[in-house]
């Protein structure tokens, strides 16, 4: 009887330095986050960020972007998709570069060796960075999206919300996305220089990988075309620019006949869907690599 | 106890620890003294459970790295060189205190003590503090809360003698059995401060002794120096001392930290030529004399 009671003691115990524990991860992964965010509203690199995406915007209504008509939308609509397009081409690289700089050179400069002499969980200092810069990433894009909006409805323009909805999740994936890749390549690389440089690459190898004209060669070489499809979403740039696209260009005609594989395969739906998806799971896959070889690697 | 056996280290080719093996005991005040390179803060991160390595290390048992949050709990870490951080210093402090469980008015309070007015510098980025202001507070955040190992990288290079006396003081607040590893380039530098000498080179312990010194932490000495002629330089460096000029710049006096008093007469060597006498006195058999 003695024993069972002590025992149930013993778990309650166990059950309660758990549950502390966990709230204790919370605590640290929420104030290295907020540590981030306070480090990056601080610095120049986050000023330029805000300003070009600030620009953009103002820049599209300047040039009365929202009174032109292509492919029969005008207004907002237009707008939206000029902005997706162009963050599109500008927020991955920009990520990828700022983050790893900004990650490796804090390691670089000492910041890891003090910061992580407290007695903060490794878990929630990487993940906790990971939500912090997320925020800083994103916010901005998204404001000026938000920002073009609410211009748009003070001009009286009618709001696709539909697009306005997607869009931001296409933000959303997107920042995730190379932020994932950028922390792995934070991890991996032992100096700002050299991550940099690997950030730089890749960035070049998705570029190159984009063109779907490319890929169209690779069919004239004799690769089924199902085969040089799949190669070309296994890029997250690749699925970002279709699913954009796809939303004033049903039927993908700009693409081509790759369109009749991705149609065949997805539906117009199922890859709306896709683009959400799997750019998180490259993201997530990334980080939780990079978690992983932070870990087990020396910190500073 | 903190325990290094057969420690190694290497990066890429280079061997930086070689085979440390070294026993720290409750109380212990170390010096762990060496030239650049000679591995002294390759092991102080190993003992902060940030590199990997050979061999074993242990506070108490526990694996630093392993065992992160609970040892580091226990230890107040200050860096050689700041970090550049740009988070304002009052956030510094409360993520400072909230991932320790500790109290940030202690920690604002230490830093009081030691002349640093933290609500005039709250909201000003942390990398934008002097030097001193910047070791002021990294040695608040390490001193301002409950641990019972110290981990200093020249600790008191940056202050001025008033805070070092002060600092000087604070340590010797510590409980009796808090361990104290001060890292230096020169053990001039914190001689005073320990009653062990740790001296590494090339990645070796090649010097283990224990120090005998009568230095309390806390004593001061009254001093009073007679010069030959009075000296413009030797006045602002006295004055940096807190001196007192009493005849016309020929006669100074003022109090000395006890274990300030190496580097004191550092300094006044500097003026060997200039000076008739130096009488120094310890302050508590002054006042019995």
């Amino acid at each position: 009887m003695n024993t069972n009671s002590t025992t149930i003691i013993d778990m309650n115990k166990v059950a309660i330095a758990r549950s502390s524990g966990k709230m204790n991860a919370m605590k640290h992964l929420w104030l290295t986050a907020q540590a981030d965010i306070v480090e990056s509203l601080r610095a120049r690199w986050f000023m330029v960020y805000a300003g070009i995406f600030g620009s953009i915007i103002v820049l599209l209504f300047v040039f009365g972007l929202t009174e032109s008509r292509v492919m029969g939308f005008t207004g907002l609509s237009r707008l939206l998709i000029t902005y997706i397009q162009l963050t599109m081409a500008i927020l991955p690289i920009f990520v990828l570069i700022t983050t790893v700089r900004s990650v490796a050179g804090d390691r670089e400069a000492g910041i890891f060796e003090y910061m992580l002499s407290l007695p903060v969980s490794l878990s929630a200092w990487y993940w906790g960075k990971m939500c912090g810069r997320f925020t800083i990433i994103f916010l901005p894009v998204f404001v000026a999206m938000l920002i073009a909006v609410i211009a748009g409805v003070i001009k009286g323009a009618e709001v696709p919300w539909t697009i306005f909805l997607y869009y931001t999740g296409l933000l959303i994936v997107l920042s995730w996305c190379f932020l994932g890749i950028g922390m792995l390549i934070s991890s991996l690389a032992r100096s700002a220089d050299v991550a940099t440089g690997a950030a730089f690459v890749i960035w070049l190898l998705l570029i190159m990988f984009l063109d779907l004209i490319l890929l169209g060669l690779l069919v004239q070489e004799g690769i089924s075309m199902e085969s040089s499809v799949a190669m070309s979403l296994a890029n997250p740039l690749q699925v970002f620019r279709t699913a954009a696209m796809m939303l004033f260009d049903t039927q993908l005609v700009l693409l081509g006949p790759s369109a009749f594989v991705i149609l065949d395969q997805f539906g117009a739906k199922g890859f709306l869907i896709f683009a959400l998806i799997y750019p998180i799971i490259i993201g997530t896959l990334c980080a939780g690599i990079g978690y992983r070889v932070f870990k087990r690697s020396d910190l500073p | 106890m903190i325990q290094f056996q057969q420690l190694s280290k290497q990066f890429k080719k280079v061997q930086v620890l070689k085979n440390i093996n070294l026993n720290i005991n409750a109380g212990s005040r170390v010096a762990l003294v060496g030239s650049n390179g000679a591995g002294k803060t390759t092991m102080i991160r190993c003992l902060l459970g940030e590199y990997n390595y050979d061999g074993h290390v242990s506070v108490d048992g526990l694996k630093p790295r392993d065992h992160r949050q609970q040892v580091l709990k226990r230890v107040g870490f200050v860096p050689q060189l700041p970090p550049p951080l740009k988070m304002p210093v009052g956030q510094l402090i409360n993520f400072s205190a909230s991932v320790c469980d500790a109290d940030p008015d202690r920690m604002i309070h230490v830093a009081e003590r030691l002349g640093l007015n933290v609500n005039e510098i709250s909201s000003r980025p942390f990398l934008k503090l002097s030097g001193g202001q910047k070791q002021k507070l990294l040695i608040s955040i390490a001193l301002g809360r409950d641990t019972d190992i110290l981990i200093m990288d020249e600790p008191a290079a940056n202050l001025d003698p008033e805070a070092r006396h002060i600092f000087f003081q604070l340590l010797a607040e510590k409980p009796e059995h808090t361990i104290m590893l001060i890292s230096s380039h020169r053990l001039d530098e914190v001689a005073s401060l320990v009653n062990r000498v740790i001296e590494m080179d090339q990645g070796k312990v090649v010097l283990d002794d224990h120090v005998e010194d009568l230095v309390e932490l806390t004593s001061t000495l009254y001093c009073r120096l007679n010069l030959l002629k009075a000296e413009p330089a030797f006045a602002k460096s006295i004055k940096d001392w807190g001196f007192v000029d009493m005849a016309e710049g020929k006669v100074w006096e003022g109090v000395v930290a006890g274990p300030d008093r190496l580097r004191f007469l550092g300094v006044l060597s500097r003026y060997a030529g200039l000076i008739a006498s130096i009488q120094m006195n310890d302050e508590e058999v002054s006042h019995h004399v």
